[in-house]
């Protein structure tokens, strides 16, 4: 199920449709358009994808087509604490997959998907460098090793915590 | 018109024609998935790979349904070289399908069961591991539904779609391994006409879509 758009989504969608309205058309246009609205929005709704389609008078099917053929694009918001598993050849052999799985299990989402609250992600990725430390898995920018299902628990938990703690914050000031 | 040899007969073929469609039209049958009777060496796709054929004179087999005929062509098509690959050809399309054929609404009417009945081997995809999709059944199409793990990615949904209507709804998504077919629209209205046309529904050579029957709550 695709998650509903943010205000700041549409606000982003409202800007996009002149730029994409001025673009110049025909089918060579389809990636630049992509392009364009992925970089206002972060990634592409149904919404950004129907305005290309309807600019290039092709169906949007055809669009959607296009785009999942590309790794750049993608089609859910990336989260505000982007989990990335490392899937590299250390961290494969090390038992990175059913790290993957534990995000899967905690956030109650799939690879490639976004939490309802739209804190978190998960994706996968190539080795990031620091097989020595394999399992490896970055949370935001924070890069974690020798990662083991018990601790995915607490990572999920520490960023929920801080996140509660500087809303208390704010609420305070 | 253009005469040539396939199989020690002399046939005779439309000029521009392929070696596929000649040898069928003969009585001569070559097992293939992907192509349409339309279809001249330049539009096929050539993308199953079992329409393998040798032409003398050939270095190596060639996809039957992309090559014109030439006069005096000489064609083989049942050489053991040639079964051997398409053999191997069907085995690789088997191993990304799920075989259930007591459950497929294709049992009995499917290209794949003839094939490999054709070719003389089973359902199986020994030596190849078999790689399934997930999840079995797609659901976005607003009629449809689609089943990745029966789907051979021939393209002929998508083809006979674009023939027919001129904002065709099926496209391919994704690539390698999780290439899928279908329509990714994600306004229904968008096919209302789908159960009037039918066509990809009829063209496909296997199982793989199914009218979505309306469980009404
Ligand atoms: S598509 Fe053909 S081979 Fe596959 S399950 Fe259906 S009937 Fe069997
Ligand atoms: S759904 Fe059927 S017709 Fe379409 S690509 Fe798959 S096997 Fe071919
Ligand atoms: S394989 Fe994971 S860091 Fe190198
Ligand atoms: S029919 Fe020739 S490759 Fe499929």
């Amino acid at each position: 199920m695709p998650l509903p758009l943010t205000a700041e989504d549409r606000l982003h969608l409202k800007t996009l449709q002149p730029q994409i309205a001025a673009s110049p058309k025909g089918r060579g246009q389809l990636i630049p358009l992509l392009q364009m609205a992925q970089k206002a929005l972060g990634y592409l709704p149904d919404e950004a994808l129907s305005l290309v389609a309807d600019h290039l008078a092709v169906t949007r099917s055809e669009v959607y087509g296009v785009a999942s053929f590309y790794n750049q694009f993608r089609f859910n918001p990336p989260g505000k604490n982007p989990v990335k598993v490392c899937m590299g050849t250390a961290c494969h052999v090390r038992g990175g997959e059913i790290i993957l799985e534990n995000f899967e299990r905690k956030l109650e989402i799939r690879e490639g998907e976004t939490t309802e609250d739209r804190e978190f992600s998960i994706e996968r990725v190539a080795c990031v460098g620091c097989c020595a430390l394999a399992p490896v898995a970055l949370v935001g920018e924070t890069l974690h090793g020798h990662m083991a299902p018990s601790k995915v628990e607490g990572l999920v938990l520490r960023v929920r915590l801080e996140k509660e703690k500087a809303e208390r914050e704010a609420a305070h000031s | 018109m253009i005469t040539l040899t396939a199989d020690n007969r002399t046939i005779q073929a439309r000029e521009g024609s392929s070696v596929l469609s000649a040898c069928l039209s003969a009585g001569i049958y070559i097992p293939h998935l992907c192509w349409l009777e339309a279809d001249a060496p330049a539009d096929a796709p050539a993308a199953c790979r079992l329409c393998l054929v040798e032409i003398e004179g050939f270095r190596e087999p060639v996809a039957a349904c992309v090559v014109t005929v030439e006069n005096g062509m000489t064609v083989h098509t049942g050489t053991e070289t040639v079964r051997r690959l398409q053999k191997t050809a069907l085995k690789l399309l088997l191993s990304v399908h799920r075989v259930d054929c007591k459950h497929c609404p294709a049992n009995k009417a499917c290209a794949l069961q003839n094939i490999a009945k054709f070719l003389g081997t089973g359902l199986g995809c020994k030596p190849f591991e078999r790689v399934l999709k997930e999840p079995d059944v797609d659901s976005r199409h607003p009629v449809l539904d689609y089943y990745p793990n029966r789907c051979v990615l021939c393209g002929i949904c998508v083809r006979v779609c674009r023939q027919r209507h001129q904002r065709p709804l099926l496209s391919f998504a994704r690539r390698g391994f999780e290439t899928v077919v279908g329509c990714f629209d994600a306004d229904p209205v968008a096919a209302a006409d789908c159960m009037s046309c039918r066509a990809c529904l009829e063209s496909c050579p296997t199982g793989a879509l199914v009218q979505r029957t309306v469980v009404k709550g």
